[in-house]
């Protein structure tokens, strides 16, 4: 199906708006009618047709947006970009793994053509095309993993693999929950991850990492993550923190169906074929209150994973102090009725709100 | 001066041991105020025999005390940033089995274990030991700039005049913790300082 890329903005006067059929193929990220940490892997094989889990990288219709987006945060900060020395060839590989992936699951978008190690690479949607010699860092404007990151929607870190532990040596960091690749490069799984509260005293962390260290070539794994946004921002950066923090202050009763933004990520983990790296693309996927409650299953649901959530958590993904009046909001699409399993939206099936 | 326990904290903070003489081809110590103790409490004649000690007063009288145990090298320098030089060569011309020890503050230790770190000795292998000062070098996230030697929490970053509040978040690569506005949602908000332990 061919894309409308939306014209719109994640900052300044907001004109980001999810379309109905981008509202559909949200990824609600709560199985059940509450939420605590678990190691929730899964293979990442294809999903359900048009869902965010169908292709190994999606497109959608924010495609455009979110790289002009990005490549103004890059031009504002160009620490948001960064790649220790060691780390090249996982860049490469990184390249390879997008350009083969797009090409491949969006033929009508992208085009890969490669005669030995001279490739051509045409990207449709931002108008690129470009040839190049693989590996040879001369031929491309900039290093082959921002080269191709500027060009895919998502954070990306890219993990070396060595001493039984995953590594934060490179990475693309721009549409992130408030955390700072500029700080955390360098550091070990457990040391990036060591201000999450809870999640290391639940063992969540030296599961994970063993389900990672194990991951295969050709057999990538997936899990949902989420927070919590005002406004359809994307570079909730701890960078920029002194200029946003003070948005989370303009909820009013008023505003906050279409200024709370539920944030999920898209977490994807590939084995690099040459580097033996992992590359952990992180994919931001925000939508509005308001929309979310389009889908009866989604408002009754909602409304009792953010009423039950633990303090700690509330607090970490910085919502503490807002929860009370998204109770308020909430509690009004929420009949009490049962909820069926899955994050599907199940809108066939599940009943329309009883008032 | 009595050693501080650091309380427990998240897995990115730092964790200093007690230093212990290894057996190595030569001995680098680098130490700042009282990180001296730490050195005079461990030095024996055949280690200061092939011992290089950088030290760091810092208004403290523990000068005297280490030339005293005769190492092969001594330097005693005004500031860190006066010492790196020295530093930087010492680890360019160092040999396999050289034993780096560290001792005093977090930031000293901090920046020059990073420079051992680049010459190539893994941080696993550089032994630390706290003394002195629990102050911290912090960086801000927000301007970048490193402020030294911070006291309290919050504080005034000393580039761009944030009130940041001071995190355990440690970057080995930055030898810095993190600093984060603590006014940002509620600008002019700035609880009173307290020492960072309190």
């Amino acid at each position: 199906m061919s894309i409308q890329f939306n014209d719109e903005t994640f900052r300044d006067d907001y004109s980001f708006y999810n379309s109905e059929r981008a509202i559909k193929r949200f990824p609600f990220p709560f199985h059940e009618d509450s939420y605590m940490y678990s190691v929730n892997m899964e293979q990442h094989r294809g999903g359900p047709a048009d869902s965010v889990y169908e292709k190994r990288f999606d497109v959608d219709e924010h495609y455009v947006a979110e790289m002009r987006d990005r490549a103004m945060v890059l031009a504002d900060d160009p620490l948001r970009c960064q790649s220790l020395p060691h780390m090249t060839l996982a860049g490469w590989d990184l390249l390879e793994l997008i350009m083969v992936s797009k090409s491949e699951d969006y033929p009508d978008l992208f085009e890969l053509h490669r005669d030995g190690n001279n490739w051509r690479w045409i990207n449709k949607p931002l108008g690129i095309d470009d040839s190049f010699v693989f590996l040879d860092e001369t031929t491309l404007p900039y290093g082959p993993m921002e080269y191709i990151t500027r060009q895919a929607q998502g954070d990306f870190c890219v993990l070396d693999q060595r001493d039984d532990n995953l590594w934060m040596d490179a990475g693309m960091v721009t549409t992130q929950a408030d955390w700072s690749l500029d700080f955390d490069i360098g550091m070990n799984f457990f040391e990036w991850h060591a201000p999450v509260p809870l999640a290391h005293e639940k063992g969540i962390f030296v599961r994970a990492l063993k389900f990672l260290l194990n991951i295969q070539q050709g057999a990538p794994a997936r899990r949902l993550n989420w927070t919590m946004t005002v406004n359809p921002l994307l570079d909730t950066s701890p960078e920029n923190y002194h200029k946003w923090g003070i948005q989370k202050t303009t909820l009013t009763p008023e505003n906050i169906g279409a200024k709370q933004h539920l944030r999920v990520e898209l977490q994807t983990f590939f084995r690099l074929p040459r580097s033996n790296a992992l590359v952990f693309p992180i994919r931001c996927y925000l939508c509005s209150f308001q929309d979310i409650m389009t889908v009866p299953k989604w408002g009754r649901r909602l409304h009792r994973v953010v009423r039950d959530l633990p303090v700690e958590l509330a607090t970490y993904k910085g919502f503490i102090d807002n929860r009370p009046m998204m109770l308020d909001y909430l509690k009004n699409f929420d009949d009490g009725l049962e909820t069926s399993a899955g994050i599907w939206p199940d809108l066939d099936t599940e009943p329309p709100l009883q008032t | 001066m009595s050693k501080f326990t650091f309380p427990e904290s998240i897995k990115s903070r730092p964790v200093y041991g007690t230093l212990a003489p290894r057996d190595g081809s030569a001995h680098l110590l680098v130490a700042d105020a009282h990180g001296a103790e730490a050195i005079l409490d461990m030095a024996t004649p055949e280690m200061m025999a092939k011992a290089h000690i950088i030290y760091i007063p810092k208004g403290e009288a523990f000068e005297e005390d280490l030339r005293a145990l005769n190492p092969a090298s001594f330097y005693s320098g005004p500031s860190y940033g006066a010492a790196e030089p020295r530093l930087r060569k010492a680890l360019q011309d160092a040999k396999m089995g050289l034993q780096v020890y560290l001792a005093g503050t977090e930031g000293l230790m901090g920046q020059a274990q990073n420079e051992a770190m680049a010459a190539g000795i893994p941080h696993t292998a550089i032994q630390t030991e706290h003394r002195g000062s629990v102050a911290r070098r912090m960086q801000c996230v927000h301007c970048k700039g490193i402020t030294e030697d911070v006291e309290t929490d919050p504080f005034v970053c000393s580039h761009c005049g944030l009130n940041l509040f001071v995190r355990d978040h440690y970057s080995r690569r930055l030898a810095a913790y993190q600093g984060v506005r603590v006014d940002a949602e509620d600008p002019g908000n700035v609880p009173a300082p307290k020492g960072i332990y309190e």
